[in-house]
């Protein structure tokens, strides 16, 4: 007797567990939605919520419209993708390295593209138009070459870890040192270090859109391989998982999703770090939910942080980057402390 | 007897450490093998090399006359399945979260599994008493309860062997009897072999069937528990002095008294 209602309460609880999940997952993409529909409406000259429907179902030749389709349009899609790219790779990399610090700093992403970026901004600013490019070779090279120094009969987290913190830390070395001697071009390396989305249009759509779609694919095809991670590696090996080749896949996996994200808006540092872990507390560990809510929510707080870094001090417009460590970091902080 | 597992003059080591050197040992096929010996002695070693976590540095090991490095991750997953010391595990899993993990290498790349799935999950939560737990959090379970969901994990796995590293450590005295009593069920009912690395030699009197003794990364001896399992061979391995008295039940036990001199 005793048993069977236990059962019957801990049946309760299970399918609770699984609707709370789901609402949390349509809380997202609602949220996610908002964002980027809100993220269309603000902006420097003022376009009603009526004129951007009518003119997002009947596109015309007017300034307006022009405004919305080839000036809020790529921004936003930009935002949404790079919200996904870097939410999803911190979450890969948090789970395959088993650490709840690591994001796509840790294994070279930041400090690669910030030193190319800066290199480029300081040294060439003639070549401005092939920063993207650039920094996206600098963030791989970045990620391969700790990869390389952190190898030693296969890949231990730990040792990623401590190798992407002495090779950041040389980087920034280098990107400290340029805007130290070339003091007065340093204006536009210090928006590039910041990460921000202001011109960013369709050729940034471009560069950006195959990597979300095939991160994005790769990332939620291997929720199940995550899972079995977190055991641990010899739980891991125990069913059957190639500890070592997956993680190399994976690690490939999020650098690609962070290098492209980086390469076009520049050092979004706290979206891969944060955005994880805030999905996390609220969904779980279980990647299959985990990762689709992490990309809703790298929407939804990019988009957010953009239309509010926009309209706060117009006409003088915010990097992004500096509103979402504004907003996000108390925001996460109060998540934290309410978990615990 | 049959062999199930076999050992062919192994070396296994870490970081060109070699810890266990040379060892030959047959597991025999459905019973329960305890491994024992001093720590640090390679017991461990030799259950990951047989695993497959750990490489061989020389020697082969066989799985019923195939080598095992000739198995797909996947496919030995199926045929075998490891307890380590102490597993991590995320804090918001489920028991059932957790078994239906056990069913990863039978699933399909994306995580699918076949129509079977659930019963397998439903007999390993029912061959382990924790059907009515579930849904507790694993980091809620006790000690005891909490292995039991670690076995009903392998057994999820449906291996023909189940290896243990130390699976009674941590646990007090009933709860370790509790998770020894389990383990014989599972291989009396379902002619699971199981091998386990014990530090507890009294266990392997009672519950074991073969045991293997290792010191130094050496064999020294194996057979039936009864048989090698005396207050001679302490002294020799363990270097402990202990006095032998008889169980209600017939079998020896072991209670060491002194360090040797």
């Amino acid at each position: 007797m005793a048993n069977k209602e236990l059962d019957a309460a801990a049946e309760h609880f299970g399918i609770n567990r699984t609707a709370w999940r789901l609402s949390i997952l349509i809380l997202f993409l609602f949220l996610a939605l908002l964002g980027s529909f809100l993220s269309l409406t603000k902006g420097s000259s003022v376009i009603t919520m009526e004129q951007i429907v009518e003119i997002l179902l009947h596109p015309g030749s007017d300034p307006q419209s022009q405004i919305i389709w080839n000036i809020r349009m790529p921004r936003t899609i930009v935002g949404a993708l790079v919200g996904i790219n870097l939410s999803l790779s911190g979450a890969i990399l948090q789970a395959i390295m088993r650490n709840p610090l690591a994001d796509p700093h840790i294994i070279g992403i930041s400090s690669g593209a910030g030193l190319a970026g800066v290199v480029i901004m300081i040294l060439f600013p003639a070549l401005e138009y092939l920063i993207t490019p650039v920094a996206f070779v600098g963030a791989m090279l970045a990620a391969v070459c700790i990869y390389i120094l952190a190898w030693k009969n296969g890949i231990k987290p730990v040792r990623i870890i401590l190798a992407g913190v002495a090779v950041s830390a040389f980087l920034s070395a280098g990107i400290s040192g340029l805007m130290i001697f070339y003091s007065d071009r340093v204006h536009g390396a210090l928006m590039w270090m910041v990460g921000g989305l202001a011109a960013r249009s369709w050729p940034h759509v471009n560069i950006i859109l195959p990597y979300a779609a095939i991160g994005l694919v790769l990332a939620l095809g291997s929720a199940a391989y995550l899972n079995i991670l977190q055991l641990g590696d010899e739980m891991a090996r125990g069913l059957g998982i190639n500890v070592e080749v997956t993680r190399i896949v994976m690690t490939a996996i999020a650098a690609l999703l962070a290098a492209s994200a980086v390469s076009v808006v520049g050092l979004l540092g706290f979206v891969g770090l944060v955005v994880p872990h805030a999905a996390r507390l609220l969904i779980g560990s279980d990647y299959r939910f985990l990762l689709p809510a992490a990309a809703l929510l790298g929407i939804a707080i990019v988009t957010f942080s953009d239309t509010f870094a926009r309209v706060i001090f117009a006409p003088i417009e915010l990097p992004v980057g500096i509103i979402m460590a504004f907003l996000g970091a108390p925001f996460f902080l109060f998540l934290l402390r309410r978990e615990i | 007897m049959t062999a199930i597992l076999s050992a062919h003059g192994i070396d296994v080591g870490i970081n060109k450490k070699i810890i266990v050197h040379n060892l030959s040992l047959d597991i025999p096929e459905g019973k329960i093998t305890a491994i024992i010996g001093p720590n640090g002695c390679g017991k461990s070693t030799t259950l990951k090399a047989v695993s497959r976590i750990w490489p061989l540095e020389k020697g082969s090991i066989t799985f019923k006359g195939k080598d095992i490095r000739s198995f797909s991750h996947r496919e030995f997953a199926q045929c075998m399945a490891i307890l380590t010391q102490s597993p991590q595990a995320p804090t918001d899993l489920t028991v059932q979260d957790l078994v239906e993990m056990g069913r990863f290498p039978h699933r399909g790349f994306l995580g699918r599994g076949d129509k079977d799935d659930a019963k397998h999950v439903e007999w390993a939560l029912e061959q382990t008493n924790m059907a009515d737990m579930r849904h507790r959090l694993l980091h809620t379970l006790s000690g005891g309860e909490r292995q039991r969901a670690w076995i009903a994990m392998a057994l999820a796995q449906r291996p023909q062997v189940l290896l243990l590293d130390e699976p009674t450590t941590y646990l007090d005295i009933c709860h370790q009897l509790e998770v020894m009593q389990l383990l014989v069920k599972l291989n009396r009912e379902l002619g699971l072999t199981v091998v386990m690395v014990i530090h507890e030699l009294n266990h392997a009197i009672q519950y074991a069937d073969y045991v293997a003794v290792i010191k130094a990364g050496r064999l020294v001896t194996c057979g039936e528990p009864k048989e090698i399992l005396t207050s001679k061979l302490l002294a020799e391995v363990f270097k402990v002095q202990a006095d032998e008295f008889a169980c209600s039940n017939g079998l020896r036990a072991l209670v060491p008294v002194d360090l040797c001199k």
